[in-house]
């Protein structure tokens, strides 16, 4: 070994140029997406929090001084004193969001399985006639609902003659309409994760239960579902967090009577315009949200099966 | 006659299964299982000896036939309710459970208070030294010791009967081999009849009381292992087992008959059989000068393969015909009692040695 390729000189320009064209490399493939992350979502949601503390100008819109009026605003404080009214409706969208989820397992089920209990050629198709009407426009699909729940339809007559509602009145709009379009529009987020979960399911684990005395719902719970946990986990997160802000389903099938934070939200931008307010709620919805992932993370890792979902 | 006395024991009547398109598994089986016996299913993959297994277990339903175990019909009562546990190819080990709490799950499925469960559990991984793995989750685990989790998650039971569909063949040799003499003793220590099934016929040797030689959905031949590879009744059975050499033989006067390595003289004269078979260590191998050549059934050829294998050495000779006869040869000898391909040697085969086969 000469002493000139031993040199530390030489070595450290190496080892610099070797740095340079990693760091190249790095940018070159994560660049791109990085650009995009911080202009589509951290960009806009630093200007929203910074809306978050301006006062109201004259047609809603941010106007200086600064001030922490919004944020108290959130928490229920108004010039006429504290109101439950928005802790009420956190609760409301959080309760949706959660119905909407037990509502959607509950129907995911029993249509995986069946799937996967088809002929493997055949899966492909029956899981397409899930999502496909998901390609349709939201607010189509919610308007249809409008059609079939309306004061006119057939289903109503039948609630109406059943006694369920008054003569006159529909099953829409309320909370029942509402529940029931959350759970049409977001039971394809629950069908294919968990469709990946049960299609790829260890079946000699069921008949490991069954040698081993288990039948039925003992079965089920002790061979099937910790196998599809993974899969239940991510369809929760894909179902829950877009259902507790939805707009579309509140507004068009909820009628006035129960506002959702979405709803909320969306109002004090188009309605009565109050864009601070409307920042800082969106704001305190995005830590909410963060919040709920991070608990559920928690929770997820603790059943020990955080691996393979998207958490 | 529900008695104690067949307790273990399995009587399988006619059993056929088909699957779709036709493919017949199973083909009408009638076999009669002793309690408290080592019973080996040995065939080719595809032979029907796992569908067998699973029709004793319960997961496949025989499409003809009756299956009694322990002195009761079972070929209509679902796996929970048979006194049979399976040891799985895959050990299916629930991945959300560890190791205690796979071990513990049929006596808590069975409703069986937590106090025994420990017990129990705790003995049966002593038994099987596994108890310094109670608490961990059987990914942690190596094969072997899976392995044994597996084992004792079906033994804990107390089974009539324990089925193993080829448990041993994921692990290395040296670990199989440990595990196949484990197996054994804790057969004989607990007194349960264990079905094993297996392609491995060294594996059937060493471990079985008896073995059923199976193909295309039928038994070929059942008895003790012995016999089997002794006295094998067909020509797949002594292919199957262990080496073999095998000639179509043609009736000569007297005590002979034609081969294509000339005339063989055997014990008594030949009927039906139309198959000669010798194992490779029945047939003694000299140097060509030293051929007894008094004796009947020498043959004179040339080494041209010889493969050392530590405690034998296989050699195939030609002879001067041109055919080819395997012969096994031990090394307890002194070194000049081995020999080189293009040696010339002479081989004897021993009437008493050579068996007949129908057709």
């Amino acid at each position: 070994m000469s002493a000139l390729t031993g040199s530390p000189f030489l070595q450290g320009t190496a080892e610099r140029a070797e740095r340079a064209a990693r760091a190249l490399r790095l940018w070159i493939t994560a660049g791109p997406g990085l650009v995009w992350i911080v202009i589509f979502l951290i960009l806009p949601s630093a200007i929203l929090l910074a809306i978050g503390f301006f006062s109201i100008g004259n047609y809603g819109n941010p106007h200086l001084p600064l001030t922490l009026e919004p944020f108290r605003e959130v928490a229920g404080y108004s010039i006429l004193g504290w109101s439950p009214d928005n802790i009420e409706t956190i609760l409301r969208s959080l309760l949706q969001a959660i119905s909407a989820a037990i509502l959607t397992i509950l129907l995911a089920y029993p249509v995986v399985f069946f799937i996967v209990a088809q002929p493997v050629a055949l899966r492909p198709l029956l899981l397409l006639f899930v999502i496909l009407p998901s390609w349709t426009n939201q607010v189509v699909r919610t308007y249809a609902w409008m059609e079939l729940l309306g004061p006119g339809s057939a289903l109503s007559h039948l609630a109406q003659t059943l006694g369920f509602i008054p003569p006159h009145l529909g099953l829409m709009p309320g909370v029942f309409a509402m529940q029931i379009g959350l759970t049409y529009n977001y039971l394809p987020y629950m069908v294919v994760p968990l469709y990946a979960a049960a299609e790829k399911l260890d079946w000699t684990l069921v008949e490991a239960g069954r040698d081993l005395y288990a039948s039925g719902t003992k079965l089920f719970w002790s061979a099937v579902f910790p196998q599809t946990i993974p899969g239940l986990l991510s369809g929760i997160i894909l179902v829950a967090i877009p259902a507790f802000g939805d707009y579309v389903v509140p507004t068009l099938l909820g009628g006035g009577k129960s506002m959702m934070i979405g709803s909320l939200i969306a109002s004090q931008f188009l309605d009565t315009p109050n864009w601070p307010y409307g920042a800082a709620l969106t704001i305190f919805m995005l830590v909410f949200t963060c919040g709920g992932l991070i608990v559920f993370r928690v929770m997820s890792k603790r059943l020990g099966t955080s691996e393979g979902s998207m958490i | 006659m529900p008695g104690t006395t067949d307790r273990g024991g399995i009587t399988l009547e006619g059993i056929s299964r088909v699957f779709g398109g036709g493919i017949v598994a199973v083909d009408q089986i009638d076999l009669a299982i002793r309690p408290g016996e080592f019973f080996t299913l040995l065939g080719p993959s595809g032979c029907g000896k796992t569908t067998l297994l699973r029709m004793i277990a319960g997961f496949e339903t025989p499409d003809s036939g009756r299956i009694v175990i322990s002195g009761r019909e079972m070929q209509t009562v679902p796996p929970h309710r048979r006194a049979v546990n399976t040891v799985f190819q895959s050990y299916a080990l629930f991945p959300h459970l560890n190791v205690a709490e796979n071990i513990g799950f049929g006596l808590r499925m069975r409703g069986i208070a937590r106090a025994e469960r420990k017990f129990r559990t705790d003995q049966i991984m002593a038994l099987l030294q596994i108890d310094d793995f109670a608490t961990r989750n059987p990914a942690q685990l190596s094969g072997g010791q899976r392995q044994r989790v597996a084992l004792a998650r079906a033994l804990v039971n107390e089974p009539e009967v324990v089925l193993l569909d080829e448990p041993l063949s994921a692990l290395d040799a040296k670990l199989r081999a440990e595990l196949q003499v484990e197996l054994m003793r804790m057969q004989k220590r607990l007194g349960m009849t264990f079905i094993f099934v297996t392609h491995d016929q060294q594996e059937a040797l060493v471990m079985s009381d008896r073995i059923a030689v199976m193909e295309r959905g039928r038994l070929l031949q059942v008895g003790p292992v012995l016999d089997v590879y002794e006295q094998p009744r067909s020509v797949f059975v002594a292919e199957f087992l262990g080496l073999s050499n095998i000639w179509p033989i043609t009736p000569a006067p007297g005590n002979t008959a034609d081969t294509p390595l000339g005339r063989l003289t055997i014990v008594t004269p030949i009927g039906n059989e139309r198959t000669a078979m010798i194992r490779p260590e029945k047939i003694w191998i000299y140097n060509d000068t030293a051929a007894p050549l008094d004796r009947p059934n020498i043959f004179r050829g040339t080494v041209r393969e010889a493969i050392y294998m530590g405690a034998s050495t296989q050699y195939r000779v030609e002879l001067h015909d041109g055919s080819i006869v395997l012969a096994l040869d031990t090394n307890n000898q002194a070194a000049e009692r081995s020999w080189q391909p293009g040696e010339a040697v002479a081989l004897e085969i021993k009437p008493e040695n050579i068996i007949l086969i129908d057709g």
